[in-house]
């Protein structure tokens, strides 16, 4: 049996090196190279200030704002030290009441929208960071949201529509807006406040990311990351 | 349905139904040690791993040996695993300062078994619990070996089957090494490269401090998720960096990271079908077992995608929008990201418990009771729909040794598969294997059912067991049966809700892994000794042809009377009552 037993040791000692530190720091030094912006987080910076990172939901609350879906992440939702979610079951008490207060206030706070509530909106996320919403549920706030900032339904409107992010590759996954960038956009192209003259807001513009999905660069990714592999290991 | 989800996961399907081939052919030349396009460059790896290891390559292993070889690496994993966790607090790599508060002996014994077993099960949340040095250095690595551990036994029972009158298996330790040099490991740089394109984090930064647009504080978790969640896919281990896994944005940030990801979980179990035939030298059979699996996974995909997308009859009837528009998904939204929508999360769910994987994307705790009684019958069936990588094909090899037989009863014939009779010692040691899952899953539920603890007591703080339960009525005893099945499974999803990060289910969840994992391995590898000293009995005119649709048919009902007849009652009590009660409006 201890024959069997050395190589166990021994192996286990080698493969910690190999798979746990060194093929960890190899993908870490490859994409610190080569995306850095992607592997630090997406994260959006207003001068140096980082308000978020593009693929995490924050809070939005005030009516000038479009909110996120419900989350469960943290005591007050979207804390992205702390994802999770609901884990309510259909046949849940809890479930059913939640969403009976959240459909009153949805109503109470949006009542120029008299459509059906789009099924993402009102139910909490997988992750609670959720950083989307349907096209639906911004086109549900967007009245509230032009009234308080004193613009036209069709502005608002025009914007969503330019923010709608369609299916990768045209087929994989639902047509989806990303809240913070919307409003971000939203404080770039239209004053906070009704009385204040267009393109005088305090918010800096913001560029936008880069869409998250360019194949052409993926192949030459992963073409350049096959290069990085052999000379390293040879 | 809508045409873009069916289209979604046929697309899928045709996608893994390509790369099977290539890719179980390559896999056979690498475990029959024939030269592969990558030797050049990864052979003196293979053989610098041989020195370290004190391995002879050329040396091979009677089964017993192989048993033991693997064991005693599982103790090590282990061991290994085990104590990186308790020292956390004094290792490098942890700019949160993460203590061992929270790493208990009881979380950290549940957490090695589980990344030992493959199941990764996480009694833990990622983000808050370990550092940046207890995930790549004890995690990142049982999430390699403990899948080639599983490949190895694979091609082992393989080698029994296509050996003729032999007495060794094969080394474990060289398979072991080649199943992570040549098909892991490069396979995941380019997925760990990929899913960083997508977003995906690779950092070692401290977690970054964010003031929102409302002027709200967000701390946003960072840390090397990227390399991990490209084994964690491939190795079906399904470990996730971060507490809600693969339905997390810097996990799984975009719909084709999120295709990705979920070809990734099947990709190698399907090319081992392929992998087999190469090795028995009749392809044919390979795509019997390819095609069985396809089968079974056609009929989980689409009873689970249409009643997630029907949605929840208490939630429309609240004003809640359940059929699907151009612009919004309707469906069953809870639980679910919106990126990902009804189709990928359902494909995605379907695969990770077809597969032993248990990484998520969306909460299976929220699912329908249709549908998330297709991913509990999924694992209880034993996971054999292309399942985990190795542990699938030697799954449904055990599956093929009991079909062989009741086809033999059935015609008065001593069974025979591949050439090889199967006797007496292959159908205990099938049996063995199947009813220690059975009895594993179903007693531990029920113990955890009735067992009182006192309130605040060590084993169970909040009380009685199924006080750890988030949701009532049925729907918490399936949060139970979901937990032992997904441990003695090895698959590591979880209908989250339960709190399982008591002693009492980390110790029994821990022991169900045990039984999921060695109680299957050792019978396996001893029909595999038992086979390879078999001689070739040639087929004639009488012998059942293994390769044919009536194969496929026989194989496929095979594995779901079985999972039927032994799980029937306990599901009809969980979600299939469920399901009535809340056509019925019924709430708890």
């Amino acid at each position: 049996m201890i024959k069997e037993f050395m190589p166990g040791l021994r192996l286990m000692l080698v493969f910690t090196v190999l798979t746990g530190l060194m093929y960890t720091g190899l993908v870490t030094a490859i994409c610190q190279v080569l995306i850095p912006d992607r592997a630090n987080g997406s994260l959006i910076r207003v001068g140096d200030q980082v308000i978020g990172s593009e693929l995490i939901g924050q809070v939005f609350t005030k009516p000038e704002y479009f909110h996120p879906r419900p989350s469960a992440a943290g005591s007050d939702g979207y804390d992205a030290w702390a994802s999770s979610g609901s884990n309510l079951g259909p046949t849940s008490q809890k479930l059913a009441d939640r969403i009976k207060v959240s459909v009153e206030a949805f109503r109470q706070e949006n009542p120029d929208y008299r459509g059906p509530i789009p099924a993402d909106l009102l139910t909490a996320s997988a992750s609670g960071l959720d950083p989307h919403i349907s096209p639906d549920s911004a086109r549900a706030q967007a009245p509230r949201v032009a009234k308080a900032r004193g613009r036209s339904l069709s502005q608002v409107e025009q914007l969503i529509k330019e923010l709608t992010e369609n299916p990768d590759l045209g087929l994989l996954g639902d047509p989806r807006v990303n809240v913070l960038r919307l409003n971000l956009a939203l404080n770039e192209r239209f004053a906070e406040r009704l009385e204040e003259p267009e393109g005088n807001a305090g918010c800096a513009s913001v560029p936008m990311a880069d869409k998250p999905l360019d194949v052409s660069r993926l192949i030459v990714y992963s073409s350049l990351a096959r290069v990085f592999m052999f000379r390293i290991l040879k | 349905m809508t045409a873009t989800g069916v289209l979604q996961i046929l697309g899928f399907f045709l996608v893994l139904l390509a790369l099977t081939k290539p890719l179980g052919l390559f896999m056979a030349r690498v475990y029959e040690g024939q030269r592969t396009f990558l030797h050049p460059v990864l052979r003196p790896l293979e053989c610098l791993l041989y020195q370290l290891g004190g391995i002879k390559e050329e040396i091979e292993q009677r089964w017993t040996q192989y048993a033991a070889s693997l064991l005693s690496f599982s103790l090590f994993s282990f061991l290994f695993v085990y104590v990186i966790q308790r020292l956390q607090a004094i290792l490098p790599f942890n700019p949160q300062g993460f203590t061992t508060k929270k790493t208990t002996p009881d979380v950290s014994f549940n957490t090695a078994v589980s990344f030992m077993t493959n199941t990764n099960w996480q009694a833990y949340g990622g983000e808050t619990t370990l550092s940046y040095f207890s995930q790549m250095a004890a995690l990142t690595v049982q999430n390699f070996v403990s899948a080639a551990a599983g490949m190895a036994v694979a091609i082992a029972l393989v080698r029994g089957f296509a050996r003729r009158q032999g007495t060794t298996i094969g080394n474990f330790w060289v398979d072991l090494v080649r199943g992570t040099v040549y098909v892991l490991l490069p396979l995941s740089l380019i997925g760990a490269l990929l899913l960083c394109s997508q977003g995906v984090i690779q950092n070692f930064q401290a977690y970054t401090t964010a003031t929102t647009l409302e002027g709200g504080t967000q701390v946003i978790a960072q840390g090397p998720a990227a390399s991990q969640i490209a084994i964690k896919q491939l190795g079906t281990n399904g470990g996730g960096f971060f507490n809600t896994n693969s339905s997390h944005p810097l996990e799984n940030p975009t719909p084709f990271s999120n295709f990705f990801q979920t070809l990734y979980i099947l990709l190698i179990s399907a090319g081992l079908t392929y992998t087999f035939g190469v090795m028995v030298k009749d392809t044919r059979q390979g795509w019997a077992l390819f095609a069985t699996m396809s089968l079974l996974f056609f009929i989980g995909a689409f009873v689970c995608y249409p009643a997630e997308q029907a949605g929840n009859p208490i939630l429309a009837k609240l004003g809640i929008q359940t059929g699907a528009t151009i612009g919004q998904p309707g469906g069953n939204m809870e639980g679910k990201e919106v990126r990902h929508g009804i189709a990928p999360s359902a494909l995605w769910a379907v695969a990770t418990t077809d597969a032993s994987n248990g990484s998520v994307n969306s909460m299976h705790d929220s699912y329908t009771p249709i549908g998330g009684l297709v991913l509990l019958f999924n694992i209880q069936s034993g996971e054999v729909i292309f399942g985990g990588v190795g542990a699938g094909l030697y799954g449904m090899l055990l599956f093929v040794v009991l079909a062989v037989f009741i086809a033999g009863l059935m015609v008065g014939r001593t069974p025979e598969y591949l050439g090889k009779k199967i006797e007496s010692k292959e159908v205990k040691m099938a049996m063995v294997a199947l009813m220690a899952c059975a009895a594993s899953i179903l007693m531990f539920t029920a113990i955890s059912a009735n067992i009182d603890f006192p309130k605040d007591s060590y084993w169970n703080p909040p009380g009685a067991a199924i006080a750890n339960t988030n949701n009532g009525g049925p729907h918490g005893l399936s949060e139970i049966l979901y937990a032992y099945s997904s441990g003695t499974g090895n698959n590591g999803s979880a209908f989250a809700g339960i709190n399982v990060n008591t002693p009492w289910y980390n110790l029994t969840i821990g022991l169900a892994m045990l039984i999921g994992r060695f109680l299957i391995i050792l019978p396996m590898l001893a029909i595999a000794g038992s086979l390879v000293g078999k001689r070739y009995v040639p087929s004639t005119s009488g012998t059942f042809p293994t390769h044919g649709p009536l194969f496929v048919a026989l194989l496929a009902g095979t594995v779901i009377i079985v999972g039927a007849l032994t799980f029937f009652p306990a599901l009809s009590l969980t979600p299939i009552v469920e399901h009535f009660l809340m056509e019925a409006g019924q709430l708890f």
